[in-house]
């Protein structure tokens, strides 16, 4: 489903991503972590191309999405993006950010777009919020609609970026439980976080990123069990410490 | 100071038709707002579009706005004006040239002129301050956009530029109310607008202070309404339960 080839990438002389490979397989659910400033966030937004990437090639079910030829908001569209910040619109209620990009991106119609918004948002159990907007509802809150709003548009996978980091701790299970949801239902993610339960319950394989580079790429199982890289170990003994 | 005030001059009669001095200024009043309002329109609109390009990330588009607003910054209006209206014609093809200033009107070449000078000179300054609505705005908003499958045109006209007028309103008040207090330049090439029509009533009647007192009265008052108006849009486009947007 996903494929990534050997991609690199520079910010100038700085390599953040430097000769990066790996494959997600359609219903697998794979989880990326690493110390900050890895290139998890980065590797994960070359996928549909938010980010640029100067060498390498990754496609995402047949399309290259490095290739000029590509119809990026096209693409974008197949595939659900979910931010640290969420990234609701503000100015508009909950219900409109479910239904703008059904709307102008896949030319639903406003009563298709709306019911099947309003299907998912009572799927995050937030039914009850639907007039509202985003300022008045909590990160935890705010979070499961931007799931929502990605899953709007019938995406073919679920691209995760640190999607709890900025929550409080409180608010993190609401959305982990939302995630775990959609993992068991068979629905393709990558996930970029530091939630090593979530990755102990539903990931399929774990990538461990450090300086930009893939150090560890392994069953879930296997990672978890015994890391083959001295860097994955110290990072696992540290964050599974406490 | 001993001056004897004579409110009663705005009643008189000017001495052509039954005109009296206060239809003057309402004539004038008229021609300051239509002014005002054509070239708030022109330096709305186009201050949007250069305001975008230069958040864009294509260079060529992003410079083409900065000269653009470089140039139409550092040179005075009555400079741009003066240039708009004796010179530009000149440079027409004949056909317009003759057109401009022989059939036309001169007050319709008057206006015509001063509505383009200062929708032009005002579209630089809304510029700048439409890239710093965008530009204030977490870059995330942009991304998000973009990762729905929205186009470029999509993200700014459907999450961007609402997102960016909200908080620049009060800027953009301001730059609103300048427009009609600039528009009083206009008297100087001879369009009758309110300044125009305050120094003909000044210079026909001798009651210099009355005149200028009832014009800076209407100034005050015109500018004051529009204030209360924006304010009332402001509150009308507030956002609820965010600050940051106007919201509270």
């Amino acid at each position: 489903m996903i494929s990534i080839q050997n991609v690199s990438k520079w910010y100038g002389d700085f390599q953040v991503l430097s000769d990066c490979s790996t494959e997600v397989q359609k219903g697998e659910v794979v989880v990326v972590c690493g110390p900050s400033g890895s290139g998890k966030s980065t590797l994960i937004k070359c996928v549909n191309g938010l980010e640029p990437f100067q060498a390498g090639t990754i496609v995402v079910d047949g399309t290259s999405v490095g290739s000029p030829k590509t119809d990026l908001p096209k693409l974008r569209s197949r595939v659900g993006m979910v931010f640290q910040h969420f990234e609701l619109f503000p100015h508009l209620s909950i219900t409109e950010n479910l239904t703008l990009a059904q709307r102008k991106v896949l030319g639903r119609k406003d009563d298709e777009a709306r019911r099947k918004g309003l299907a998912l948002l009572d799927r995050v159990g937030l039914s009850a919020h639907a007039a509202k907007f985003p300022g008045q509802l909590s990160g935890g809150q705010q979070q499961r609609v931007a799931i929502a709003r990605a899953l709007a548009m019938d995406p073919i996978a679920m691209l995760f970026d640190e999607p709890t980091s900025a929550l409080d701790p409180e608010m993190i299970n609401e959305v982990l439980d939302v995630m775990v949801e959609l993992a068991r239902e068979g629905m393709t993610m990558m996930v970029v976080t530091h939630e090593m339960g979530f990755a102990r319950k539903v990931a399929n394989r774990v990538i461990f990123m450090d300086r930009g580079a893939i150090v560890e790429d392994a069953d879930k199982d296997e990672f978890f069990g015994s890391p083959r890289s001295e860097r994955a170990q110290a990072f696992l003994s540290k964050i599974l410490s406490h | 100071m001993n001056y004897n005030w004579d409110w009663s001059v705005f009643f008189k009669s000017t001495g052509i038709g039954s005109e009296i001095y206060l239809d003057w200024f309402i004539t004038g009043l008229g021609w300051t707002v239509a002014l005002s309002l054509s070239s708030w329109v022109i330096a709305l609109l186009l201050g949007t579009v250069l305001g975008v390009m230069r958040t864009l990330p294509g260079r060529f588009a992003a410079r083409f706005a900065t000269v653009y607003v470089e140039l139409f910054r550092n040179v005075p209006l009555l400079v741009q004006l003066f240039v708009w209206y004796f010179l530009v014609p000149d440079w027409l093809p004949e056909k317009l040239e003759l057109w401009f200033k022989q059939d036309l009107h001169p007050a319709t070449s008057a206006f015509i002129s001063v509505t383009v000078c200062l929708g032009l000179f005002t579209a630089a300054r809304v510029c700048e301050q439409v890239r710093t609505g965008i530009q204030a705005l977490p870059r995330g908003q942009a991304m998000a956009a973009y990762a729905l499958g929205l186009r470029l045109p999509q993200v700014y006209r459907k999450v961007l530029l609402p997102q960016a007028f909200r908080i620049i309103i009060p800027p953009l008040t301001s730059e609103f109310l300048n427009v009609f207090k600039n528009s009083s330049v206009a008297s100087l090439i001879g369009l009758m607008e309110l300044l125009a029509q305050t120094k003909q009533t000044a210079e026909f009647t001798a009651n210099l202070f009355e005149a200028f007192t009832l014009a800076t009265v209407i100034y005050f008052v015109l500018n004051m309404a529009l204030m209360l108006i924006m304010r009332g849009v402001e509150k009308r486009v507030r956002v609820p339960g965010l600050i940051a947007l106007g919201g509270k």
